[in-house]
Order: structure tokens, then sequence, then C-alpha cells
């Protein structure tokens, strides 16, 4: 075991790099991915939200919607919900992290040489399964209710990574508020009102041109109708440049405010 | 021999309440210091900021060298730390507890997996490996949550509260397991508010209250200071209990404390219980209870502080 001297001062690095930092990451992400394999009912949230949303938007809904263009509204809707969905998926982490972070294991990884941010960036790329077995959920029910891919697999994929991409960056308001926030079931209030308005102030049910001016407005530039745009241009064939371009300045956007908020955050949270 | 752990003055407040009011702080490389106080004292408080977790108001520390707060990437490369809280994920098998601290602290997938099946035999949880920690009793927990703290086989290992709410066969596991680091020459701060434990584990004692340190000294130097054992009379019959007294300050020259029908008072002479006995017998007087046993943590902080402590504790030192 351990000697009597302590080591000489010069053989310790002082400073955690980026590379170990992603090691680290990595690892307390997989610390993620066993717990979700060891109870599955973590992932029920996320695969029952999707089934009901696009079964009561398009048979409870879409006649009155689509004026009686039932597959062509389905066309529309399919991934406007998977981008509801998504983001309805991520925002379950806050509540979660608020939990983990009182307890021991968390005093634990902040006594350990490993990077600050690890548990969090941990957390947050372990949720990448959540968003995996949601978006599986959907694909498989929308195909089963007649929904077809306009475009070629690369850029069905590409869908896929910016779907994911959105959940994993907009994840960190959800981290933030966590940290901030010593009641979990607060931080999961709040994250649900906040996503109320940008999900149904959206084009995911309705198109722009059906709202009126100054929603139309909002809805321009709100980071669900972008990302639903992109996504409906790389699954469903259109234009794809612009609200690509909006979608990812809005991710880049949200990740340098939250992500050091976050940060700070946890760092007070330790006392 | 150089010190692992060096604190000055340390200070930590919380709003109006100062947790710690001005702690120094010295424990020898392969010593095991233990930090002895009610709840309150600031154990807790000087435990978290020597491990890097929090910083201190005012003072400074160092570990093997490091300063705490300038250094905390190298400090953290010294320490493990057990917290009073199981500090393992409850959902995890014990196994993957630690091949995933093995990760973390860079070890290879392989490496982590032989650091922690010796560390499970070490720690006698061989069998309890593949199960999750939430179906463990109290003090599989505890060790799991000791050997957790020695992947990386840290030079110096902090344990808070290490028995806390354990019984007293768990508690023995845990010191056993105490004793084996001990000695193969780690450096142990450990805090407890056991007296006993204390005693059983540590090379010398500091005591705490109310942020502040009362006492410190070898075990037996403070017991002396508090005065050994105590022997414990009660009555059978209450009406007693006044010439029980008389004849207790008689034979020990202290006078007695009184409680609830118990009579205490300290014990210099280990024959003091014989010479009670026999006059009690001769006077006719049945004891319900006649017995020494070692000074509750109540009664050390009245021996050295004059006071009872802070906050009281619901459990006294074992006998």
């Amino acid at each position: 075991m351990s000697t009597q001297t302590l080591s000489a001062p010069a053989e310790l690095p002082g400073r955690i790099g980026l590379a170990q930092t992603a090691q680290h990451s990595l690892a307390l992400a997989g610390r993620g991915v066993i717990k979700f394999m060891k109870s599955p009912m973590q992932l029920v949230d996320v695969i029952l939200t999707p089934i009901i949303s696009l079964l009561m938007f398009i048979y409870l809904f879409g006649d009155a919607m689509s004026g009686g263009d039932t597959h062509g509204y389905l066309q529309h809707v399919t991934p406007g919900v998977m981008v509801m969905a998504v983001f309805q998926a991520s925002i379950g982490i806050g509540a979660s992290l608020s939990a983990d972070a009182s307890t021991g294991i968390f005093d634990r990884f902040r006594s350990m040489p490993i990077a600050r941010s690890s548990p969090l960036i941990g957390a947050v790329l372990a949720d990448i399964v959540r968003y995996v077995a949601c978006l599986a959920t959907l694909v498989v029910l929308a195909l089963i209710m007649g929904y077809r891919v306009g475009t070629n697999p690369v850029a069905s994929l590409a869908a896929v990574a910016l779907l994911i991409g959105f959940a994993l960056s907009f994840s960190w308001i959800s981290v933030f508020l966590g940290m901030l926030i010593k009641n979990p079931a607060s931080v999961q209030g709040l994250m649900t009102i906040l996503i109320l308005p940008l999900t149904f102030a959206s084009n995911v049910f309705v198109s722009d041109n059906k709202m009126a001016d100054w929603l139309q407005a909002w809805s321009d530039v709100n980071p669900v109708s972008l990302v639903a745009d992109a996504v409906r241009g790389l699954l469903n064939g259109g234009p794809v440049a612009g609200s690509l371009a909006g979608s990812l300045a809005w991710m880049a956007g949200v990740i340098v405010v939250f992500f050091p908020l976050a940060m700070r955050a946890y760092r007070k949270n330790a006392g | 021999m150089g010190y692992a752990i060096r604190a000055e003055g340390l200070v930590k407040k919380y709003g109006d309440f100062t947790a710690l009011d001005g702690v120094d702080l010295e424990v020898p490389a392969g010593k095991v210091v233990g930090v002895l106080g009610p709840n309150g004292a600031g154990k807790t408080t000087t435990v978290r900021i020597l491990a890097t977790l929090m910083r201190p108001d005012a003072g400074h520390a160092s570990i093997g060298g490091y300063d705490i707060v300038k250094d905390p990437v190298r400090v953290r490369q010294l320490i493990g730390l057990t917290g009073q809280f199981a500090s393992v994920d409850e959902t995890l098998s014990g196994a993957e507890n630690l091949v995933l601290i093995g990760r973390l602290l860079g070890l290879a997938r392989r490496d982590a997996k032989a650091r922690a099946a010796e560390l499970l035999e070490n720690f006698s949880l061989t069998e309890a490996a593949r199960k999750p920690i939430a179906t463990f009793s109290g003090g599989m927990r505890r060790r799991l949550d000791l050997a957790a703290s020695l992947v990386g086989r840290p030079q110096v290992l902090f344990l808070d509260e290490p028995t806390t709410g354990l019984d007293p066969h768990a508690r023995q596991e845990v010191w056993n397991v105490v004793r084996q680091l001990v000695a193969d020459g780690s450096t142990v701060l450990l805090t407890t508010q056991y007296l006993e434990e204390a005693d059983q584990l540590a090379d010398s004692i500091t005591v705490f209250d109310k942020g502040r340190k009362v006492a410190e000294g070898r075990p037996g130097e403070l017991k002396r200071r508090v005065g050994g054992q105590i022997l414990q009379v009660r009555p059978a019959m209450a009406a007693d209990v006044p010439q029980v007294a008389q004849l207790l300050a008689e034979l020990s020259g202290h006078s007695p404390a009184q409680d609830s029908g118990v009579l205490t008072v300290p014990a210099d002479d280990p024959l003091l219980v014989a010479a009670v006995a026999r006059r009690l017998d001769g006077a006719g007087i049945t004891a319900d209870e006649l017995g020494l046993r070692l000074p509750s943590l109540d009664e050390v902080f009245l021996a050295l502080t004059g006071h009872e402590p802070a906050v009281a504790d619901e459990q006294p030192v074992a006998v």
C-alpha cells in the first residue's frame, strides 16, 4: 500500500488537460449508461410521451389541423414531434443531477483528481441513450402510421445527429437549474414551463403562415421551429441551409452561456 | 519526519454561524490522528476543507506540502476520502463502483478490474461484488466505501465518522480494516464521536468543540486527564442512594455524580470495584448495576472543557 514518505512535488501534474477531461467524462457517461441498463423504467417517459403525442396529434387533431390531408400532416408533424420529444427528454437531467449532486458520490468525484466538469459532462452524454430510445420509438411508430422518408440515409443520419446535438446542448439549461436549485421537483417544474412556449409557439404543429404576425415573428427565430425546419428538410426534402445554420447558432449560443453558468453553480453547490 | 497534513488558523463561516474558528492541525506522515467531538464541533467541515471540497474563509492548509487552495489537483492525487454518507453509487454493483473509480484515476480497464478484485478480496466483499449496493448491509457498504477510497493507493486518508450508525459488529469490521491500513503505513485523519474509537485507532487525539481545538494528546494522556474509567452504581432501592453516595465519596475520594438513580465516580484505582462491592455487601445494600466503563463523550467534554458538548450526542460511548 502507501509508503511513509509523500511523493516529491515535481512528480504530480498540477492541471487536468482536455484529453483527460474527455476520458473522465466518458468514464462517467459509462456509469450513466449502466444505470439506464439496470433500470430501464427510467426510459419509459421518453418512449411513451412521443407515442402519445404523435397518436394524439394525428388521430385527434389531424383532421382539423390539416383540412383532411392526414398524410400530408403526418409528413409535417413527425419531424416536429421528434424535436419536441428529444427536447422533453433533455429536461429530466437537471432534476436527476440535482438529486445526485447532494449524495456522497459527488463528494467523492470532487475529491478525486479528475476534471471538475466531468461528472456533469458525463451525465449529459449518458442521456444520449434516452434520446436514441425516444427517436427509435418515434421512427418505428411514424413508419407504421405511413410516414415516408423522402431523402437518403445520409441525410436521415444527419437529421438524427442534429436532433441529438440539439438535445445535448439545450440540456445544459436544465443542468444549470439543477445545480442552482436544490429541490429536484422545482427543477423539473421550471423546465416544463420553459419548454411549453418554445414547443407550442413553433411550427411543429401549425405552419408559420397560419399564425398571427407577432407569433410568426417569434416562431421564425424559435430554436424549436428552426430545428424542426432543418429536420423536415433533411428527412422530407427541401431547403435546409438557413434553418440548419440558425439551429447550430442556437446550440452554440446555449452552450456558451449555460455551460459556464452550470459549472459556476456546481462549484458553489459544493459549499 | 515531515507532516502529511498541516493546517493553520482554519476558519469557515456559514452566515452568522462560525463552523471553524481558527483550527490548527498537524498530522505526521504515517500516523493516525483522531479528531473527537460532538455533532457541530467542526469535524466534517475540517475534513471537507482538507479534502478540497470547500475553501476556508481564512487560514491555510497543505497536504504533503501542497497548498489545498492553490494546488487542489495535486492534493487530490494524494488523498482518499470516505465521507459520513455513502460515497458509492447505490445502483451499481460493488465491482462496477470500484472499476469506475479506477478508470477515473487513469487505470486501463484490465488494471482497474484487477485492482477492484484485489480490494474486494481484501475487504471480504468478493461474494457481494456483483450485487447492487442497495442490497448491502451497513457494514458492507462502509467497507466498500473504504475500498473505493483506496483504489488510487492514497497516501493520506480522510475517514469522516466511518462507523457512525453502524452496529457493534460492523464497527469492529471497519476498525479491522483501518488497523490494516495503519499497519501498511497510511496517514489517516479520522473523525469520530466515540472516545473508544479514537482510543482504539489513533496515535493521538485532537478534541474539537464549537469549531475550536480544546485539547490534544495521546489517548492515554487524555484519558488520564479525564480520569480513566468510571465506576457506575445503581442501587436497587432509591432510598439507598444517599448512603451509597457517601460510601463512594469515601472510597474514591471524588464526590459522585448522580443521574436518575445512577451514581458515578472516576475510578482511578482498579481495585475500587472490589472495595465498593465489599462495602455494599457489608451494609446489606443490593445494587442492580455495578461496574466500570469508559467515560462518555459528555464526560470527556465536562472534564476537558468544563461544559457539556455543544450538541448532545444521542449515542454514548460503547462500554
